[in-house]
């Protein structure tokens, strides 16, 4: 903390000559999708994304602030202002670009997999019921598929969804599953293949900002170059995720 | 918060529990009920203002007014609370800013609406970009608070334009006779005789608001309902207190907080039945006026 207002309070003094006003730059995130950001017992918000978020602004010397938003509502709210960047492990898509821009990636595309009870036999991937939050990139591949999808406003609703029977497996991000899978003590197992949908996670902002998307582009190309972006993944994700 | 806490994997269980009670999270939820409670406090006159208003505007003998009055309740009556709750925040958020815009932008060359982006001034943004956490969530609030208003307020306004009516013609006749007009037959009769007869729908809109509450979720405030959610979902071991779904519990607990708030409401409406029927031209007034004699 103190080292943070430190780098910024030098940050300020080279830009004296802008003498503009530094607003602070609000980011908006989902805190209910461990291990990228999540509310800590502590009630902070805390995960992958809050520490590369924090790690951006420092270096752009840009003041930022961390804003909660349910997924259902976190494009929309963006566009209206409520926030100006999203990180909440937004996979980059051609959908979601006609709508908001994207920096960078900042994850390469990363593993989605099938997590199901344990004996849970492959085929339901093809014709079951498969459990999914609502617009994500898995969710849209379980709708161009021939499975049922069932759709859950939280990522954790769609865990209880398999558990309870109500779905014969759940698609997500195989880095979110495998916290489950390893708690679970056997009960829970992935199924099928691993695949890579996307083309990785990006911070989203509004497509009137180009300013602050490139200044973020500038320094997640910066952190993908000297490995601090890896260093991130390997103390948030461990050996599963993708690197650059 | 217990010295103990240092290590929860290791704690026997009572401890464990004292602990996981005691988190951050949990005193946010705590905090929560309050807040819901906070809303009903500010709520409730206010939707009873804008009822008033509304039941006045209905009765007015000026048609322009009237019609607003008319309007006024039948459409937000109309309308499901959702699309409402949803609607009044944006709309207005967005208008006041439109506003705030014309007035200390005049020079602004570039549109509002660019594409999909409603872009105003720096000055015009509400609340403004440097603005702290706690002004930004007191203004959510309010914004939830009008919506509220709005949409109980036609119901009360309804409620309360019957019970003008109800209100015996003959009280009003003896007014006129003494001389009153309009105006203070208004204030002196049926204003303070017309409560009676509104309490019934009164209470009941009261029990549909404590009840709409949990809607305060939609408009993104972290209200009980969002933290039963958040706390009761599984948790690995990412976090400290690891624990398998529970949302059956803290919903449990939301709903015996609810019952508890309309079985409370509940008798401070029988009481303040009994007191405003005392003397009153009605059924349970005359029987109290018997009991008495």
């Amino acid at each position: 903390m103190k080292k943070t207002t430190l780098t910024l309070a030098a940050a300020m003094a080279f830009m004296a000559s802008g003498a503009m006003a530094q607003d602070v730059v609000r980011i908006g995130t989902e805190g209910a999708y461990p291990p990228w950001n999540f509310i800590n017992d502590d009630n902070e918000i805390v995960g992958f994304e809050i520490d590369l978020g924090n790690e951006i602004c420092e270096r752009a010397g840009l003041t930022c602030e961390w804003v909660l938003n349910d997924w259902d509502t976190i494009i929309p709210n963006l566009v209206a202002g409520n926030y100006d960047v999203i990180m909440a492990g937004m996979s980059i898509t051609e959908a979601r670009a006609e709508v908001i821009s994207f920096t960078e990636n900042y994850l390469p595309s990363d593993p989605s997999a099938h997590m199901a009870l344990a004996g849970t036999d492959e085929s339901v991937i093809e014709d079951g019921v498969i459990a999914v939050q609502s617009n994500t990139v898995q969710a849209g591949i379980v709708a161009d598929s021939d499975a049922a999808a069932l759709e859950f406003p939280t990522p954790d609703e769609t865990i209880s969804a398999v558990r309870n029977g109500e779905a014969d497996a759940v698609l997500a991000d195989k880095n979110f599953l495998s916290a489950y899978v390893a708690d679970s003590g056997g009960e829970l197992v992935f199924i099928g293949e691993d695949f890579f949908p996307g083309e990785g996670t990006g911070a989203g902002i509004r497509q009137s900002d180009d300013e602050l998307r490139e200044t973020f582009t500038a320094i997640i190309m910066e952190m993908r170059e000297d490995g601090s972006i890896n260093a991130l993944i390997d103390e948030w994700f461990g050996d599963e995720m993708s690197k650059f | 918060m217990f010295s103990f806490c240092t290590d929860p994997a290791t704690l026997p269980q009572w401890q464990w529990f004292a602990c996981y009670l005691t988190t951050g999270t949990h005193f946010a939820f705590y905090r929560s009920f309050f807040m819901v409670i906070l809303l009903l406090a500010i709520t409730a006159p206010v939707a009873l203002g804008m009822g008033l208003l509304g039941a006045m505007a209905v009765r007015s003998r000026i048609w322009p007014v009237s019609w607003l009055g008319k309007g006024y309740v039948n459409i937000v009556r109309g309308v499901p609370d959702i699309v409402f709750f949803m609607f009044v925040p944006i709309a207005l958020g967005q208008g006041i800013e439109w506003v705030f815009h014309q007035i200390n932008c005049p020079d602004w060359d570039q549109p509002i609406r660019q594409g999909n982006d409603f872009i105003v001034c720096r000055e015009a943004r509400m609340p403004g970009p440097n603005a702290p956490a706690w002004v930004r969530s007191t203004y959510a609030f309010s914004m939830a608070v009008i919506a509220y208003a709005l949409v109980f307020g036609a119901f009360a306004a309804n409620t309360l334009y019957g019970a003008m009516q109800a209100v015996p013609r003959a009280q009003v006749e003896t007014a006129e006779a003494y001389g009153m007009t309009r105006g203070q037959a208004f204030r002196r009769i049926i204003m303070p005789q017309m409560w009676i007869y509104a309490l019934p729908g009164l209470s009941n809109i009261w029990q549909i608001l404590i009840k709409a509450t949990p809607l305060l979720f939609l408009l993104g405030i972290q209200d009980a309902v969002y933290w039963a959610r958040e706390l009761g979902g599984q948790k690995t071991s990412l976090y400290t207190y690891p624990h398998p779904d529970w949302r059956v519990w803290y919903f449990l607990v939301l709903l015996c907080f609810y019952l508890f708030l309309t079985w409370g409401s509940e008798r401070v409406f029988a009481r303040l039945n009994r007191r405003l029927s005392r003397g009153q031209a009605t059924a349970a007034g005359e029987r109290m006026r018997k009991a008495a004699a």
